[in-house]
């Protein structure tokens, strides 16, 4: 494999590990206040679904980033009613969302459209285009690094950025606010967040709030920028991708970006059987490298590549003393 | 909180939660610019007004029971095991072995062969989320999940890679022998009075019946059922009474892998009598649904079964003859496992507080 094959991949990596970055994040401030959200899936479906739908409509891709938020808090609003509220099952909840949420996404765009459950194809203002990087052409003859600059960190949608700048913005918000000592203390012990007299339902639906919002972004981005437009189903389990690198993570967000980073190089490298044949020296079946993410996941929960410890008090719904 | 009567929370919830389930579906096509009426017309005349209609709707309903069983028996032992899709894939590349490469003499020979073959196949597959989730701690949700994809890309490597016939195009195995094929009900005597026409109903809806009161017989009637149950119950009772945990969940996510994998003998031998890509196509998740409007009760889950087979046959219908898609089923089936499942308690409430205005509030006056 030559350098440009490789800066190829890493160019794919970067575009199809920024929806499961995204969903991973989202993930991330739900789990950690012990909320567990298997809903990812269809979170990012819906939002996909109304930035599809709106962004055709209006024309203004922007506009149609802010329906992908609305429609993914709702499923998001709807999680924390029934797991929050109602203290229902939470990874039930999410199972009858993900549903939901697959049914109703190609209704509404049948209804609207009446292509088949797709959206019209997007393009010019209705997108989000790729953007190049300040001095990424004139850097691009400096070995090694030039190209590097040229063809894979510059050269990707305004979505990528804002993921790879949620990453630290996460970090600084769990571990140096206020705001994050309590969302973490809330996912490990319930108890002493409500003796300190703060709200465990407020934080808990702001932490599912926050997920809403990310999944939002995450769709928007697979029906705007990696695709132009929606079509059925069309996030294909990047949801519980995402779910599996978090656990990968062991639930911190630079962790999230390394483990994203990795599961989107595997889809980078089920896309490009030519390389993997040329690398391996053999004819390797593309369901292998497709799989490949969920047995690496399997191995991570099996505890044989390191111990993954979810927060102590994930899935449990809180109950006050009387 | 006061507590509901006995008939109210075995029949009554399930009920108001498919109703509320029914009314937001209603909401859904008429927000869609259809008309509920007639599509619930539709459905009826579809899926149950007819014995061929009826014949498309058993042969839903027993795959249904099988993975409603699956996920009964899992729900049980405190297992919530998402995994039947997948094990009901393997169960069907089981059936597909079996009936391709074994010589059987007649298709009851094939049929128990075929069957054990699903249930072997079909229990391997969730015993190594069983096992981690024993040993190892993993949560089995997330591992079910997991090995449900790794089953998809398995069934996509053996068929594409393996199983299919040189010079065939589409990822499928062959034919099935013309001797393993299963009687329908058509076939039946006795059925083929109301069965006048052919229909993918078969056989195997009588297995399915069997295997549910065999689940019934075993959780409420043997001594392994009633240590699933004391297992599945919340706190340490189970483990004080001596009940070894990683017997137990081995047991019953085998069983529930092994009823999952059952499937295929369904759908796999009875109907498409040849292994296709995606042959579970959701059954496994609707198991989810039907084991929770079923509250886990074998005979719920055959009365739910029935209920989603006519929804699934209905659906098809809807999708042929009216403008409303296809994926209406998945929406009611994600509401009804929203509201059966994840808003139990807010429909609960609801009942309380309905039979609390029957009730005389003489009590509340006498302490006053």
């Amino acid at each position: 494999m030559d350098y440009a094959t490789l800066l190829q991949l890493l160019d794919s990596t970067l575009r199809l590990g920024t929806p499961l970055l995204l969903a991973c994040l989202a993930g991330l401030y739900s789990e950690r206040a012990g909320i567990f959200d298997i809903g990812l899936e269809g979170k990012m479906l819906m939002a996909a679904m109304s930035a599809g739908a709106v962004a055709a409509m209006t024309g203004s891709v922007w506009i149609g980033l802010l329906a992908a938020i609305v429609g993914s808090l709702l499923f998001a609003l709807l999680h924390g009613v029934a797991s929050i509220t109602f203290r229902g099952n939470q990874l039930i909840s999410g199972v009858a969302l993900n549903f939901l949420a697959s049914g109703i996404t190609v209704l509404t765009a049948q209804a609207l459209f009446g292509q088949g459950g797709r959206t019209p194809p997007l393009d010019g203002a209705a997108r989000f285009n790729p953007i190049t990087l300040p001095f990424a052409e004139s850097l691009q003859g400096v070995p090694i690094l030039g190209p590097l600059y040229h063809e894979v960190i510059s050269g990707h949608s305004i979505l990528v950025y804002a993921a790879l700048a949620f990453v630290p913005f996460t970090w600084w918000l769990l571990y140096r606010t206020r705001f994050g000592l309590r969302l973490r203390a809330v996912g490990e012990n319930p108890a002493s967040v409500d003796t300190a007299g703060v709200s465990v339902k407020g934080l808990r639906f702001a932490a599912v709030m926050i997920t809403g919002v990310l999944c939002g972004i995450a769709g928007a981005y697979m029906a705007t920028a990696l695709q132009a437009g929606f079509g059925r189903e069309m996030t294909a389990g990047r949801g519980y991708i995402a779910l599996a690198a978090l656990i990968f993570a062991k639930w911190r967000p630079w962790q999230a970006l390394g483990a994203t980073m990795l599961f989107g190089f595997f889809q980078a490298l089920a896309l490009r059987p030519d390389v993997v044949e040329s690398v391996v020296g053999r004819k390797v079946p593309v369901s292998m490298l497709d799989a490949l993410p969920y047995v690496l996941t399997v191995l991570v929960l099996a505890g044989f590549v390191g111990k993954a410890i979810p927060p102590r008090a994930g899935g449990e719904p809180y109950v006050k003393e009387r | 909180m006061d507590r509901l009567p006995k008939w109210a929370d075995v029949a009554l919830v399930p009920l108001v939660s498919l109703l509320l389930a029914a009314l937001i579906s209603a909401l859904v096509i008429l927000a869609i610019g259809q008309d509920p009426m007639e599509a619930l017309n539709v459905m009826v005349t579809g899926a149950v007004g007819s014995a061929y209609g009826w014949g498309y709707t058993l042969y839903y309903t027993t795959s249904f029971i099988f993975t409603g069983l699956a996920v009964t028996i899992a729900f049980h032992a405190g297992l919530f095991n998402i995994g039947g899709e997948g094990q009901a894939q393997l169960g069907g590349l089981g059936v597909a072995l079996a009936c391709l490469f074994l010589p059987w003499p007649h298709w009851s020979l094939a049929l128990i062969g075929a069957a054990v073959a699903a249930a072997l196949f079909g229990a391997a597959w969730a015993a190594i989320p069983a096992y981690l989730q024993a040993k190892r701690g993993s949560h089995i949700v997330i591992t079910t999940i997991m090995f449900n994809y790794i089953a998809a890309s398995l069934m996509v490597f053996m068929l594409v890679d393996v199983l299919r016939p040189d010079g065939q195009m589409d990822p499928a195995t062959a034919n099935f022998p013309e001797v393993t094929k299963l009687p329908t009900l058509h076939q039946i005597p006795g059925f083929s009075l109301i069965f006048t026409k052919d229909v993918p109903a078969n056989v195997t809806f009588l297995i399915a019946l069997g295997a549910a009161w065999a689940v019934w017989a075993l959780l409420w009637r043997t001594r392994l059922g009633y240590q699933i149950r004391a297992f599945g119950k919340p706190g340490a009772a189970a483990q004080y009474a001596g009940i070894n945990a990683f017997r137990i969940t081995m047991i019953a996510m085998l069983m529930s892998g092994g009823l999952a994998g059952l499937m295929a003998i369904n759908n796999v031998m009875g109907e498409a009598e040849r292994l296709l890509q995606n042959s579970a196509s959701g059954a496994g998740f609707i198991g989810i649904a039907v084991a929770l409007m079923g509250r886990n009760h074998p005979v719920g889950v055959v009365l739910a079964a029935v209920l989603f087979g006519f929804l699934f046959q209905g659906g098809a219908e809807l999708g042929l003859w009216t403008k409303i898609p296809i994926e209406l089923r998945t929406v009611v089936q994600g509401l009804v496992i929203l509201f059966t499942g994840a808003l139990d308690y807010m429909v609960r409430m609801m009942l309380v507080r309905i039979f609390a205005l029957f009730r005389s509030p003489a009590p509340a006056k006498g302490a006053a």
